[in-house]
């Protein structure tokens, strides 16, 4: 066991031999410290999905909870999924084992686990797709490279599909565009069928289903929150601010992860959305009722996926709203750019979105009728609506991270890099190969977040954070922006391991830095209440 | 592993001596020559067919394209036509690329540690070998097609001719040696060896890798040896086959060479073994929806044949949930 409470040792250790032993006979390591805490049953019950036959359970457990008949359900699930999905067939089916995805992963990289080579992970379900549905595999059995549903086999699939974060890089290189986000999007739903998900993915679930968000914050506790920052802002810029809360008749709902409201950095770029709203004049509303963008179903199945996402154009239609305006979020994008439409669509409220303050009509969200907040920001700035004073952010040198999937997802590169150049003076760029496209997941995505994996979270991060580790020592960087709240949540622990010096901030924290507002008094602080002056001249020569 | 590789190995070895004995010593001429071929064309067609069909029927629930480029949003942000298509046309040009030129598998790169500058470096080279041998190797293996295409019609058409004649060029040898049949035994051998050389690879490697890249290799083989050194009789193949090709097959009088059945018999193992391999990635590359998709799904509403009603936790259950907390909070309520 290597002592992970060095870096340098953890790295040095890193070996991508693989083992002797072929993968079908390497059980996976169920050793604490190596999986994802199961979820509790009450979640289970709540969400009216199946559950394990006891309570209280742990993978460690030799014999796990399953159903007597758990091999028909993951058949017939299995079975109906490939029915359902174009892709999940292709995906099954083209794979010709040419080893690019292999290095792709961050999990790869990190561990040298060649299950955790994109191509493996996908065997782990291939392997019983060819054994349950192919006439070859049905024929030729092992020699076709199939295996049939074993208890070792359900084991190993919550091992490895709770050991990636679905940051769709590995589908960038693959030459048939094989993405292992979508294979484990299958095989999760596959293991929700016997009631086998996580306490960081269902817990979060439950709560977003009853309360509207994942931090189960209650209506009034949601308002105070907001108006907290607002005596915050107050205090920094002597600006009054009073946001509406489930106003019918407002222009524009906005919604963002509830991250922001809760913990640091992400509330410091709920501040940024405030006072930049408040400063155009927004006729907007916060909803505590659709007061989540994130959307854990994601990560359960596409029902849950659809069920918790309902409430984004129920809210929209009941507060006859124009249209919806999006936070900085990761996975929330991927639902609302590739998935909300499709599942609660089509839409009943509303028109095409337009910027009340620059009359941009966003047609590439005619249809969704939702924007992204560096969309809309990067169009303010162009159309000089703001007045900034970048030298605020002058203490900062900032790099960009771009989150998986608004990145391959979405394809959001430059809108936030737009922002970023206007708000601070110094930018620069981390190395090509993990930037935009080929950007590096956090290593705690898609419901990994969790802090008994800690080992692997920092693993899983080790090539963003060495990314950033080679801009810190060539540029002198001290911050990495994104516009993720699993980031803003996740990369504090990664740059503190690796990279210490570094912090980690939401773009509009930078804007909420950078923005004069009408009638502010002078600040003397940054929106994290650190002085403005004292860091210039350490920063002064890089 | 291995194994896999010995068992493939000694499948197409024992393969081939089946039907150079079957030839040579059994006479079945007839077997190997017509009615092996015909069965396999027929397994070929319809298990092709059933494959694409299957995959054309399963729906496209979801737009889910990856995004290599910048979306198209604001007009004066420069959009990556190709890499993030917006539309027909985009993704046309995106599946082009990908199809004629393999353009994900020439983004590879090799990852690998370093401790220059004081510290563990992970750093991420551009490796071009992958691309190169597959592209090669791919498009040696259609112009080895097309230039067959001679013993399937009379008159030769005249791009065959062309192409034949582009592919001689070189003028090794008499006959001439095409260059399209060493490129691809070549290339097949050079991904052989990859799968054997390099660890993770070899790790990843299954008999369905081996097989089929040994099989190529005899077929390339046996065509090569047929050609410049066993010297088959071009004249009465193309008998066997132009009678194959109008469906009025014979074996020709005259003697040819068992291996030329070998050669046939590895062709028809290979087209048969198609439909139910990995080859299949032939049919779908052109339907994987991570590519053939525009990223246009904010602005045109795709449709999902099978969205079906799910409960969700309305307003109203929300606000019976919480309505005291909210009153008092002074947030609006819909029933007092």
């Amino acid at each position: 066991m290597v002592d992970t409470s060095k870096p340098e040792a953890l790295i040095e250790n890193i070996d991508h031999t693989p083992p002797k032993k072929p993968w079908e006979e390497v059980p996976p390591d169920l050793s604490a410290g190596k999986f994802c805490y199961p979820t509790k049953k009450k979640n289970l019950e709540y969400l009216s999905l199946p559950t394990t036959t006891v309570d209280e359970w742990s993978p460690a457990d030799e014999e796990w909870p399953l159903p007597d008949n758990w091999q028909q359900i993951v058949h017939d699930g299995f079975k109906d999924l490939l029915g359902k999905y174009r892709s999940l067939k292709i995906f099954m089916d083209t794979c010709v084992r040419c080893g690019a995805c292999a290095d792709k992963c961050h999990f790869f990289i990190g561990t040298g686990d060649p299950k955790n080579m994109p191509v493996l992970r996908a065997e782990l379900l291939r392997s019983v797709y060819r054994n349950d549905f192919t006439r070859a595999g049905k024929i030729l059995k092992k020699i076709a490279g199939a295996r049939p549903l074993t208890k070792e086999v359900i084991k190993e699939w919550f091992t490895y599909f709770y050991q990636c974060t679905e940051c769709r890089r590995c589908s960038v290189y693959c030459p048939y565009g094989i993405d292992t986000a979508e294979v484990t999007m299958m095989a999760r739903e596959l293991l929700t069928l016997l009631g086998l998900n996580i306490n960081w993915i269902l817990e979060p679930a439950a709560n977003c289903f009853r309360t509207g968000n994942h931090l189960g914050i209650q209506p009034h506790a949601f308002k105070e929150m907001i108006e907290f920052f607002c005596d915050d802002i107050e205090e920094i810029t002597g600006k009054k601010i009073e946001p509406s809360f489930n106003r019918k008749g407002a222009e524009i709902l906005f919604i963002t992860p509830s991250g922001d409201a809760f913990a640091d950095p992400g509330t410091y770029a709920m501040m940024g959305y405030i006072m930049l709203f408040e400063q155009i004049g927004l006729d907007y509303t916060f909803s505590t009722y659709a007061s989540e963008g994130g959307n854990f179903g994601l990560f359960t199945s596409s029902e849950m996926m659809k069920r918790l996402n309902a409430k984004m154009y129920a809210e929209a239609k009941r507060l006859g709203v124009k249209w919806i305006l999006g936070g900085e979020c990761g996975h929330m994008w991927r639902v609302i750019h590739q998935y909300m439409d499709t599942m609660n669509g089509p839409v009943d409220f509303g028109e095409v979105p337009v910027n009340p303050i620059t009359g941009t009509r966003f047609d590439n969200a005619a249809s969704t009728r939702m924007v992204h907040i560096t969309e809309f920001t990067a169009d303010l700035i162009r159309h000089n609506k703001l007045k900034m004073d970048p030298s605020r952010n002058d203490m900062y040198t900032v790099t960009y991270h771009d989150s998986c999937n608004p990145a391959r997802a979405m394809g959001l590169f430059d809108e936030p890099r737009y922002v970023l150049n206007a708000v601070c003076n110094n930018f620069c760029e981390m190395p090509e190969s993990t930037i935009r496209e080929q950007t590096f997941c956090c290593g705690s995505g898609s419901g990994l977040n969790t802090e008994e994996i800690m080992d692997l979270r920092l693993r899983g991060g080790l090539p963003r954070a060495n990314a950033v580790r080679y801009v810190h020592e060539k540029h002198g960087v001290n911050m990495l922006s994104c516009v993720c709240a699993i980031d803003r949540a996740a990369l504090p622990p990664l740059m503190e391991y690796w990279v210490p010096e570094v912090g980690v901030c939401g773009v509009h924290e930078l804007v909420g830095n950078a923005l004069v507002m009408e009638g502010e008094i002078e600040r003397t602080t940054n929106l994290r209440f650190e002085p403005l002056n004292e860091e210039a001249e350490v920063e002064a020569d890089v | 592993m291995n194994a896999a590789y010995l068992y493939s190995l000694i499948a197409v070895v024992l393969l081939g001596l089946l039907a150079y004995a079957g030839v040579a010593v059994a006479g079945l001429e007839g077997l190997f020559g017509i009615f092996i071929p015909y069965v396999a064309l027929i397994v070929f067609v319809a298990g092709f067919a059933n494959r694409i069909i299957g995959w054309g029927k399963t729906p496209v629930p979801f737009r889910i394209p990856t995004t290599s480029g910048q979306q198209k949003s604001l007009p004066w942000v420069k959009h990556d036509k190709f890499d993030s298509p917006y539309n027909t046309i985009g993704v046309i040009g995106r599946m082009a690329l990908e199809i004629l030129l393999f353009r994900s598998l020439f983004k590879n790169s090799r990852v690998g540690f370093s401790d220059a500058g004081g510290y563990q470096k992970i750093y991420y080279k551009w490796v071009v070998w992958l691309w190169l041998f597959a592209i090669l190797f791919h498009y040696a293996f259609l112009v080895t097609i097309v230039r067959h295409l001679r013993f399937f019609a009379e008159p030769v058409p005249f791009f065959v001719e062309m192409l034949a004649k582009v592919d001689g060029m070189m003028q090794v040898g008499a006959p001439g040696m095409y260059l399209s049949g060493v490129v691809l035994l070549g290339m097949a051998m050079l991904l052989l060896v990859r799968r054997i050389v390099l660890p993770k690879v070899k790790y990843i490697s299954m008999a369905a890798d081996y097989f089929p890249l040994l099989l190529i290799i005899g077929i390339a083989a046996t065509g090569i040896l047929m050609r410049h050194f066993a010297k088959v009789d071009v004249a009465a193949v193309k008998e066997l086959t132009m009678g194959l090709a109008t469906f009025r097959p014979a074996i020709p009088e005259g003697d040819i060479s068992a291996l030329f059945y070998v050669h046939m018999f590895f062709v028809s193992l290979l087209v048969a073994y198609i439909p139910f391999s990995k080859l299949m990635h032939m049919g779908g590359v052109f339907l994987s929806p991570t590519r053939n998709l525009p990223n246009n799904s904010r602005a045109v509403r795709h449709v999902n044949p099978w969205n079906y009603p799910v409960k969700t936790h309305t307003y109203e259950e929300y606000e019976d949930d919480f309505r005291e907390k909210m009153k008092e909070a002074g947030l609006p309520v819909e029933k007092e």
